[in-house]
């Protein structure tokens, strides 16, 4: 006990700095309660046969010393800086995050109107907003995350979008989290809470990325509230610095006929892990959830999806894709569950990964939880190289074995990019993303 | 002489497949090759393109002059030797368009010819794809992935007319084909006929040769060519089979 407050200690102290002077009291409380629960569970372990962390080992993040000041702001960045890190398209409404805390002066967002109202979180719990109230942190349950628990004790700025009963917002909406990644190691929590009422439908995008090369922790939590018939397509692409650890997650909760889509790209961060929860809540309420993992060197990467169909006629279409080279390890995990009154959920998952050196490795264990009898599930994971026959195939059409494998590879990630319906977003990622895709050394 | 293959004998791992197989192929020539499963024919056509796994244990393929046998397979097609597959691969994500390209600046680059721009690229393939009628939005799919058995074999006419080749080896490209598809095939390969350029074409069917006559026809029977004769002895073979070739053959 001693030795793990002994570990918290520097936690505790920035947690008890935070200013959080004039937030209402459901918030300190939230608060606290957060903080209790994150001591009582620390960061996750492999040794309690958790299995959600069975493949990857939080340790570095636990032993390492994060400092945290809420207050940060980011003096002398401009947006030359800080859109080299990110896509961005002028079309798009921006907020902007620096070390979790809004950066009025680098975003554009747009004017609240009747039918959408994009602000930071902490603007909407000043200005008392229900919304906030009646769902923060009420769709990301901390009693079993050690992680969601931290970042909650810590909340006190992100982002807040919030869509209007039938309101069809197409702009789309871009959330930029970066870190500043500064010599002495930091912890930011970035958080964002978006509910689209009734009946509407937004785009919204999530950027994390560092600005400089130094070690950083990026603890993120977002929320999303997703109401009858409405459908909300959500991008995420993870950036983050070679040296950083990013763990994040993402809840969503899906009304009668809702539809949410999401589009995850991963290649940043030396220890990066993702967690995003589906609760298809509501009849015929759907989800389609595409990724890109791309790991090198000796980075770790974790997708760990649960899908929880709960109310009947829901349907989820998991499509994920790894690209592994050097001493990489990548992590596939989570569950789908359907519950006893989900008759006739329908549920298809699906992990490719290709694996291009004989030193990197993939665990893809999604397992299935079934307790409905009349339902349609399937899933399928599959590790290889590139395949030779193939590269024959090209080389007996003039293609050296180097632009040969680059094709594939390309091809192999491009399947995922083109189910981004965002057109800039598309490019940026066949442009930017797709262009540093590793190459193959092979030897025939 | 543009191929000449003499007493090849080549083996997959502890199997030997071809036994000692002899041809000569002179521009200009179209020659057959026929015979039944598994004796061999294909594996005679993957030779010549490179593929890794045979290995030659004995014999010589010489192309131009050359030896064939000491060029990677990217640099045989680059010297203008094109196989047509009997099974094409699947490329997943691949474009066709772009398989092209890269395929048509390879070969360009190292004969010394610069790069086609996007437009005379595009120009190009308009006019090969009309050809072997492959539409505009099949280019765009990914290389053979959902295509059709003769769609896959049309596709492989394409890349043959894209690349130019001097030596093609076409395996069974006239298999699983309708009737017109038969015919925009033999077509294309007619197109391609002149006096510097050869084909070898493996086939069941005497059919086919009915549209691209054939200087000479082969058999090819237990890994090595028993049998060679005119346009006449594939009929003779459509209609005896091959257990007499077999029995004169023993
Ligand atoms: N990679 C391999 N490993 C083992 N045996 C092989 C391999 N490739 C070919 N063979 C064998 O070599 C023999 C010749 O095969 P090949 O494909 O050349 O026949 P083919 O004449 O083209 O037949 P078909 O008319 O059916 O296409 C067959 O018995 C085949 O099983
Ligand atoms: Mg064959």
């Amino acid at each position: 006990m001693t030795q793990t407050l002994t570990r918290y200690e520097r936690y505790e102290a920035d947690f008890h700095a935070l200013d959080t002077a004039g937030r209402p009291q459901w918030l300190q409380d939230l608060r606290q309660t957060a903080w209790t629960r994150f001591l009582d569970l620390g960061f996750p372990t492999a040794r309690r046969g958790n299995e959600k962390w069975k493949y990857t080992n939080a340790a570095p993040i636990a032993r390492m010393e994060f400092g945290h000041d809420g207050r940060s702001r980011p003096n002398g960045l401009s947006a030359e800086t800080t859109d080299a890190a990110i896509p961005r398209h002028d079309a798009w409404s921006q907020l902007v995050f620096v070390d979790g805390v809004f950066a009025e002066a680098l975003s554009s967002r747009p004017e609240s109107t009747d039918e959408v109202r994009v602000s930071s979180l902490e603007e909407a719990v000043l200005s008392n907003s229900e919304t906030v109230e009646s769902h923060l942190a009420r769709h990301t349950p901390f009693e079993d995350d050690g992680f969601a628990a931290l970042n909650t004790a810590f909340l006190r700025d992100g982002a807040f979008v919030h869509v209007a009963a039938g309101a069809d917002v197409e702009t789309p909406i871009h959330l930029v989290f970066l870190s500043t990644g500064n010599a002495a190691p930091t912890v930011s929590y970035p958080r964002a809470l978006i509910v689209a009422e009734n009946g509407s439908r937004a785009t919204v995008i999530e950027s994390y990325a560092g600005l400089n090369g130094g070690r950083y922790f990026s603890n993120s939590v977002s929320e999303m509230v997703i109401g009858e018939g409405a459908e909300v397509e959500h991008y995420r692409l993870q950036e983050e610095s070679e040296a950083a650890f990013h763990v994040g997650s993402a809840r969503v909760v899906l009304g009668e006929g809702g539809a949410y889509s999401s589009g995850a790209f991963s290649r940043g961060a030396a220890l990066g892990r993702y967690d995003l929860s589906v609760l298809l809540d509501g009849p015929g309420s759907a989800c389609r959830l595409s990724g890109l993992y791309v790991t090198s060197g000796t980075q770790h990467l974790d997708n760990n999806i649960n899908i929880e169909h709960a109310k009947p006629y829901t349907t989820s279409r998991l499509n994920y894709k790894g690209i592994l080279d050097g001493r990489s390890r990548a992590v596939f995990g989570g569950t789908v569950l359907v519950r006893k009154e989900a008759q006739k959920t329908d549920a298809s998952q699906s992990d490719k990964n290709l694996v291009l050196s004989p030193y990197a490795e993939v665990d893809s264990k999604p397992a299935l939880f079934i307790y409905a009898d009349d339902v349609k599930c399937g899933h399928g994971a599959t590790a290889g190289n590139i395949d030779e026959e193939t590269v024959f195939y090209m080389r007996s059409r003039g293609m050296d074995v180097d632009t040969a494998s680059r094709l594939l590879i390309h091809g192999f990630a491009s399947e995922t990019v083109d189910t981004v319906r965002e057109p800039n977003l598309r490019a940026y990622l066949e442009s930017q993303f797709l262009d540093t895709l590793p190459g193959r050394r092979l030897e025939f | 002489m543009l191929l000449e293959i003499r007493d090849l004998h080549v083996s997959v791992g502890e199997t030997d497949i071809l036994k000692g197989l002899n041809l000569t192929v002179n521009p200009g020539e179209v020659h057959a090759i026929m015979g039944p499963n598994g004796s061999g024919k294909s594996t005679l056509a993957n030779v010549i393109a490179g593929r890794p796994e045979f290995t030659v244990v004995r014999g010589e393929v010489s192309y131009q002059g050359r030896d064939l046998m000491a060029l990677l397979p990217e640099e045989r097609a680059r010297e203008g030797v094109f196989m047509a597959f009997q099974y094409p691969a699947e490329l997943a994500g691949v474009r066709t368009w772009q398989f092209l390209k890269a395929s048509v600046d390879a070969v360009r680059k190292h004969r010394g010819m610069k790069e086609l721009s996007i437009r005379e690229f595009d120009r190009l393939l308009d006019e090969k794809r009309r050809m072997v009628r492959i539409d505009a939005d099949m280019v765009k799919r990914s290389v053979n992935e959902g295509y059709s058995g003769g769609e896959k074999k049309r596709n492989e006419v394409l890349q043959m007319a894209m690349l130019d080749p001097t030596l093609a080896v076409l395996d069974e490209t006239d298999s699983g084909l309708d009737i017109d598809a038969l015919r925009i095939v033999a077509d294309g390969v007619n197109s391609f006929r002149s006096p510097s350029k050869a084909i070898v074409m493996v086939t069941h069917y005497q059919r086919i040769l009915g549209y691209v006559s054939p200087d000479r026809v082969h058999v090819l029977l237990d890994g090595r060519i028993v049998r060679s004769g005119g346009r006449e002895l594939a009929l003779e073979l459509e209609e005896k089979g091959y257990d007499w070739v077999r029995a004169e053959a023993a």
